[in-house]
């Protein structure tokens, strides 16, 4: 599902910085998979590259057998639209707009008539559990609903991968489980493809495969399937 | 469609105020355009209509001075018409020229009773008639009959029936059939016309004839008027010009390009100057107007680049989840469009309901200046092209003002989402 081959990136500023030194990593269809590091180690790059929102110097990026790479803005956006949903740490909900209005906009973008995305919205709110919060604006929902009202945004177009920044990172302990139990749900029935970026042990021990990266190359890889890494809140710095 | 609109209501909704504002100087731009020139109009429409008494395809001509020597004779040489210069000028153009009049004129003191009034007779033909458009009001003109037996009879103007009779409750009328004195002879009056407001002097028509024998003028005249058919544009009208004074020249021995050998009031040519004049009060008023439009542009301009700003956090989010910079662009375009519209659309009506206002009070009143009655505007309003046009004036100036806001929102880099509020 996604193939990074030798990714470089290089930020130039006053001092150029090179973030990104050779990625190479694989992650198939249906894995649930986290890439943990501290802050600075690159990780949030990786993501902007993996989700599209960035370019890269040199190397390949093949999503879904699609090399990503000097895309115009209009096919990245398209890509964006069809291939990726994203979950962020701010839940990056649009304010003036309710939770149903929220979840329709990937699809208005795609062009969905108004009654059809409202419906498969509606749908989506309802499997995520907040069909009854369809017509409130984010202010007046808590950081779980809000989260999962940008869950059901991500999902609705059907993405290939699901591109989760610090999904928990707003949020308290016991909703950041109920989020991740969400997330491991999702992988495990609907098979959905899951990249979480964290820096946090309990959010990565969630996950069946943990990515270590610092200073801009991919550490150990570990095999999580049993989940004992770390428990949440356990061994990591409390919120 | 539905869902653009529903998106520029959202965003509008929530500044209310500064929308408001900002909307305002769009719609005072459109009003003074709209206002403008409604009384642009109207002052066109005055002066067109006081010029349309008169036909505009004839052609009076008088002698004047010669400007240089010419065949052993000085400059500064008097020309004076004859009537054999109509002959001249008809057999010259028979094309062009339908019929050549001869006026002479003779000034005099008109008494009626105890009132007199001094002025003059311009001895003419009947054909006048139609060429300045007089219009009779009661009697009639000067006719055939009265040129070959020299009655003598007058056609009075009606205002200055009205000043022989010295009493507002006796119409005009009751002077058909009086005799008024011209000089030491008696005229009967036969007709009332219509009179010429934008004149102040006293010019009865009389029979050319009677005012040529009686008065003893030979075959010198003052003027000969005549109609023609057939020039459209204007070079026709500069050549036809040349031809009248190289005939006119050339039978009174002056140099044929003298131009002031005898002077050439052509009508048609007048015109066709006012109607420039008109036009370029029009455009000056156009451009007046867009400048005035133009602040609220720039206003409606910079509250798009803040509302931009404020929005960078979202665009990045619709960006991540598949906007495309198109559809960025269209929202702040079409966002821009709309208030302009909008708001212009207010100042057009309003505007137009100024130009009826103004219609209703200045276009109605005339005023007398120095004998004349002007109307000062005529009509003062602005026809349904000016609406059409001002709308898509509306409408390009809103896609102006929204395009730079516009191209800054749609190159927020996705990566604004990421960023934490």
């Amino acid at each position: 599902m996604i193939d990074l081959n030798n990714v470089n990136k290089t930020y130039f500023g006053a001092q150029p910085l090179h973030v990104l030194k050779g990625i190479d990593l694989h992650i198939d269809k249906g894995e649930f998979v986290s890439i943990m590091g501290a802050s600075g180690s690159g990780k949030s790059t990786l993501l902007n590259i993996l989700g599209i929102l960035d370019n890269y110097d040199s190397g390949e990026y093949y999503l879904a057998g699609k090399l990503i790479k000097d895309l115009s803005e209009r096919q990245a956006a398209d890509y964006r639209n069809r291939m990726i949903g994203f979950i962020f740490q701010s839940f990056n909900l649009i304010g003036f707009k309710t939770a149903v209005e929220n979840v329709e906009l990937p699809l208005f973008y795609q062009g969905v008539p108004r009654h059809r995305r409202h419906e498969m919205a509606l749908e989506y709110l309802d499997k995520l559990g907040i069909r009854d919060w369809a017509g409130h604006y984010p202010n007046e929902m808590s950081g779980g609903q809000k989260q999962r009202v940008a869950i059901a945004r991500a999902l609705i177009t059907n993405p290939q991968i699901l591109l989760a920044d610090e999904p928990t990172g707003a949020l308290d302990s016991k909703t950041s489980e109920e989020v991740m139990t969400l997330l491991s749900d999702l992988n495990r029935t609907e098979g959905v493809t899951i990249v979480v970026v964290t820096h946090e042990s309990g959010v990565a021990n969630c996950t069946n495969k943990i990515v270590h990266i610092k200073d801009g190359i991919i550490g150990n890889i570990e095999e999580n399937k049993e989940h004992h890494a770390s428990a949440f809140g356990v061994g990591s710095i409390m919120k | 469609m539905k869902d653009l609109i529903t998106e520029i209501w959202e965003s509008i909704r929530r500044n209310k105020l500064r929308t408001c504002l900002t909307g305002f100087a769009v719609s005072w731009g459109i009003f003074m355009l709209i206002v403008l020139l409604g009384a642009g109009n109207g002052v066109r429409n005055a002066f067109n209509s006081q010029a349309n008494d008169v036909a505009t395809n004839t052609v009076q001509v008088g002698g004047g001075r010669t400007s240089e020597p010419y065949a052993g004779y000085r400059a500064g040489r008097r020309i004076r018409l004859t009537e054999d210069d109509m002959n001249r000028i008809k057999e010259a153009f028979p094309d062009i020229v339908d019929d050549v009049t001869s006026t002479t004129s003779i000034s005099l003191t008109f008494t009626y009773r105890d009132v007199h009034v001094s002025g003059g007779l311009d001895g003419n033909f009947p054909s006048r008639k139609d060429m300045d458009k007089i219009v009779i009001l009661h009697g009639r003109y000067i006719n055939d009959a009265d040129i070959k037996q020299r009655r003598k009879v007058v056609v009075l103007p009606e205002n200055v029936a009205e000043k022989f009779l010295d009493n507002p409750n006796i119409p005009a009328e009751r002077m058909i059939g009086k005799s008024i004195k011209a000089g030491k002879l008696n005229y009967k009056v036969v007709g009332i016309m219509k009179s010429d407001e934008t004149s102040t002097s006293v010019w009865l028509p009389a029979p050319y004839t009677t005012v040529r024998d009686v008065y003893a003028r030979g075959q010198y005249i003052d003027e000969l008027t005549f109609s023609f058919h057939g020039l459209d544009t204007e070079e026709a009208h500069e050549q036809f010009e040349d031809g009248i004074h190289a005939v006119l020249n050339a039978r009174h021995k002056a140099a044929p390009d003298d131009r002031s050998a005898v002077w050439i009031w052509n009508r048609f040519t007048q015109n066709l100057q006012m109607n420039k004049a008109g036009n370029i009060l029009n455009k000056a008023l156009w451009i007046v107007g867009l400048f005035t439009l133009l602040g609220g542009i720039v206003g409606v301009s910079n509250i798009m680049l803040i509302t931009v700003k404020e929005r960078t956090h979202e665009f990045g989010i619709r960006k991540a989840i598949g906007a495309s910079p198109w559809n960025i662009t269209k929202l702040i375009i079409s966002e821009s469009v709309i208030i302009t519209a909008f708001f212009g659309y207010i100042g057009m009506v309003l505007g137009m309901i100024a130009c009826d206002i103004l219609d209703k009070t200045l276009g109605q009143s005339s005023q007398d200046i120095m004998g004349m009655t002007i109307r000062i505007m005529e009509n003062p309003t602005v026809g349904f092209d000016v609406a059409i046009e001002a709308t898509i004036v509306l409408i390009i100036a809103g896609t102006v003002a929204g395009l730079i806001p516009a191209l800054k929102a749609s190159k927020v880099k996705p990566i604004e989402a990421l960023r934490a509020e």
